[in-house]
């Protein structure tokens, strides 16, 4: 066994049912077709001194509205509303003010709050009121307003979403979380490979951190330089590695710069039936699947287990690894297994044209290529050093010789573009419709992170340590 | 829980009713297009208005909220308790043969009653970091490291607060032992880990 693995290991090995079994069953979807047919997003900003929330879910959505002028206001049957805490506005019922704000009262609603993943669950929430027959037509719109406390704590406020008996009162810190999954991590996948031969083992992980942070600086510049083509992002950056290096240490090995920010900001995106989408665009992009997977809310009561496999995985790829301990995220994983199973992809790299993830950090990055199955659980760092998640035509500063493979956040992610939480999954809805649109120049002023001839999008929204996360896939419809 | 808008020097006697300009005994807010300085602001003065690129005033208040909360650790309570003892209790479900170094008072797996263990006093770094900043609550104690300990014989692991070392000092299998609050808390800082004698290299 290795150094730094206890009997965990051992003991678990005894029993194969601490790995969970998410095996949803594809006859579950007998739903109608659902489609996006609009996406409005406020620009992320670190404040918006001029609006509330309820005029910042406004703008989100009359910009949505203003891409189809055939919806009228009777077409909507109701909406989905997302934030995630309620101590930000200091409102609570907040959902239905932006309701009555919009004007769309007496229509059915629902608050969805599911942490960092409130935007993806928000929608699928309103996926499922369409596949179920509920609604024709539907908004989902959500905000963030995280100006309305000081910073630290605003970090406080996120950190009550962990286990205020065990977890928040150790530094309740999400950065600080962050940071011991990455570490172990490191340690499983660097320290124990590339490092296998240095026989001190602090030597050994030092060396093992220092290789890491070069390789999370990368994804670092990466969303940060992809951020300055995109008008919406809050912090497009002329980003340097030696920049993201030096910048200051905020929980090692995480750097300020490998760490998204707080912001203002609001996202609308409206769904509807293949009917109604036939009035309302020429464009639609079809959702093709969509998934959910949960983990324990306490780190530490990450199970020791085996590997939940993908279609192009074998049981063999992972026999030495225990899973997902704190080193990787099993909702990530059980989420992308159940939508891809629904939209019918086998392998994720080949099959999808990009990905918007869930980047709160450059680490957690890193951790969801894997989870997502865009490579092998211990490949994250060569991923990203052989230039797959990056853009053709964008000059980073550094060689990325598979640039355009599987584009990872060509948006700027939350790292640059900000994570207003309520907002962020679907500001990813949005970005990744435009992509398949194939209308990022008309919405960004720029082609520059339009992906050539984009057929098919992954967006991954994240809560928690991992303790919640979603996946959904977007197609475009027309040839 | 308080009321929005203390804002000072806003009550009291105003002799100018109805008029416009100066408002007596009424103090001038803070105007500013620096958001920062609305910040401040709010400190001192409880209102100030940002106005931005367009000349629109936006006001803000100071909203303070403060609770007190009567909170029970309910079945996690034996935990707690053991701390103030000295002890470092963990449970452990029998059918599945797994044992949680961070209670859970029924198993994960099968949904059976697990039952109260004491866990070992020394252990192994799981995984760790050093926060250099941290939530408002925290920020004074910066920095600090947090720790992930793995026991013999504990199936989970259990997330704490390392002392006695520095960054420079820590990795991935450095063996630990337990120290206790002397002055029991009853929060789970009652409990931290240090490294067992030798493991600090001089
Ligand atoms: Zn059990």
């Amino acid at each position: 066994m290795a150094q730094g693995s206890s009997k965990a290991g051992a003991k678990s090995r005894e029993r194969d049912v601490f790995s969970g079994t998410p095996t949803p069953s594809s006859t579950k979807r007998t739903g109608r077709r659902v489609y996006m047919v609009a996406g409005g997003v406020t620009k992320f900003a670190k404040a918006h001194p001029d609006m509330d929330f309820r005029l910042m879910c406004k703008k989100a959505f009359d910009k949505a509205r203003s891409e189809v002028p055939n919806l009228r206001m009777d077409d909507i049957d109701g909406t989905r509303i997302s934030y995630f805490s309620d101590h930000f506005s200091r409102q609570l019922k907040a959902a239905s003010m932006v309701q009555d704000f919009l004007g769309l009262n007496p229509r059915g609603s629902v608050r969805i709050e599911w942490g960092g993943a409130t935007g993806g669950e928000c929608f699928q929430a309103a996926w499922e009121a369409i596949a179920s027959g509920r609604m024709d037509t539907c908004l989902a719109v959500g905000y963030e307003t995280m100006s309305r406390v000081q910073t630290w704590k605003g970090n406080e406020f996120i950190a009550l979403a962990s286990d205020v008996n065990f977890d928040f009162p150790l530094g309740g810190f999400y950065t600080g979380y962050y940071a011991l999954m990455v570490t172990r991590h490191i340690y499983e996948y660097v320290r124990k490979t590339k490092f296998a031969n240095i026989k001190d083992e602090r030597e050994a992980q030092r060396k093992a951190t220092e290789y890491a942070s070069r390789v999370m600086a990368m994804v670092s510049v990466k969303n940060h330089r992809n951020a300055l083509h995109n008008p919406y992002a809050q912090y497009p950056k002329d980003l340097t590695l030696d920049a993201v290096l030096k910048s200051e240490m905020v929980s090692y090995p995480i750097t300020r710069e490998d760490i998204c920010t707080m912001s203002d900001g609001a996202a609308a995106t409206i769904l509807c039936t293949e009917e109604k989408a036939k009035e309302f665009t020429d464009n639609p992009i079809l959702v093709k699947g969509v998934g959910c997977g949960t983990d324990t809310m306490r780190l530490a009561d990450r199970p020791f287990g085996k590997v939940l496999l993908m279609p192009h995985e074998k049981a063999s790829d992972y026999a030495n690894l225990e899973y997902p301990g704190v080193h990787s995220f099993r909702a990530g994983r059980a989420a992308s297994i159940e939508a891809y199973r629904h939209a019918g992809i086998e392998n994720p790299n080949k099959e999808l044209s990009f990905v918007e993830l869930h980047d709160a950090y450059a680490s957690s990055e890193i951790q969801t290529y894997e989870d997502m199955g865009l490579c092998r659980y211990g490949e994250g760092y060569s991923f990203v050093e052989q230039g797959d998640p990056f853009l053709k035509g964008v000059d980073y500063g550094f060689p990325v010789p598979k640039a355009g493979t599987t584009p990872v956040n060509p948006s700027g992610g939350l790292i640059a573009c900000g994570h207003p939480v309520g907002a962020t999954g679907l500001m990813q809805a949005v970005l990744a419709y435009w992509q398949l649109q194939h209308t990022i120049g008309k919405n960004f002023g720029s082609e520059k992170l339009q992906i050539p001839n984009a057929k098919r999008g992954a967006i991954h929204s994240h809560a928690g340590t991992g303790s919640s996360v979603t996946v959904s896939i977007l197609e475009r419809v027309r040839p | 829980m308080s009321t929005p808008g203390s804002v000072k020097g806003a009550s009291g006697t105003n002799n100018n009713e109805g008029g416009k300009g100066k408002m007596g005994g009424k103090k001038e807010l803070k105007r500013t297009s620096k958001f920062t300085e609305v910040q401040e602001a709010l400190g001192k003065d409880g209102a100030a208005i940002f106005v931005d690129k367009k000349g629109t005033q936006n006001l803000y208040i100071d909203y303070p909220y403060h609770v007190n909360y009567i909170h029970s650790y309910a079945q996690d309570s034996p935990f707690f308790l053991g701390l103030a003892e000295g002890r470092l209790r963990g449970t452990r479900c029998e059918g599945c043969k797994y044992t949680y170094a961070t209670p859970r008072t029924y198993c994960q797996f099968c949904g059976g009653e697990a039952k109260w263990v004491d866990l070992p006093l020394v252990g192994k770094v799981h995984s760790w970091t050093t926060c250099h900043y941290g939530s408002e609550a925290f920020l004074k104690e910066t920095p600090y490291n947090l720790v992930i300990v793995e026991f013999e014989g504990a199936n989970s692991v259990l997330l704490s607060r390392l002392k006695g070392c520095t960054e420079q000092d820590i990795y991935v299998g450095m063996p630990l032992v337990a120290k206790f609050a002397a002055e029991p808390k009853y929060l789970i800082t009652d409990v931290w880990f240090e490294p067992a004698p030798g493991a600090v290299k001089k």
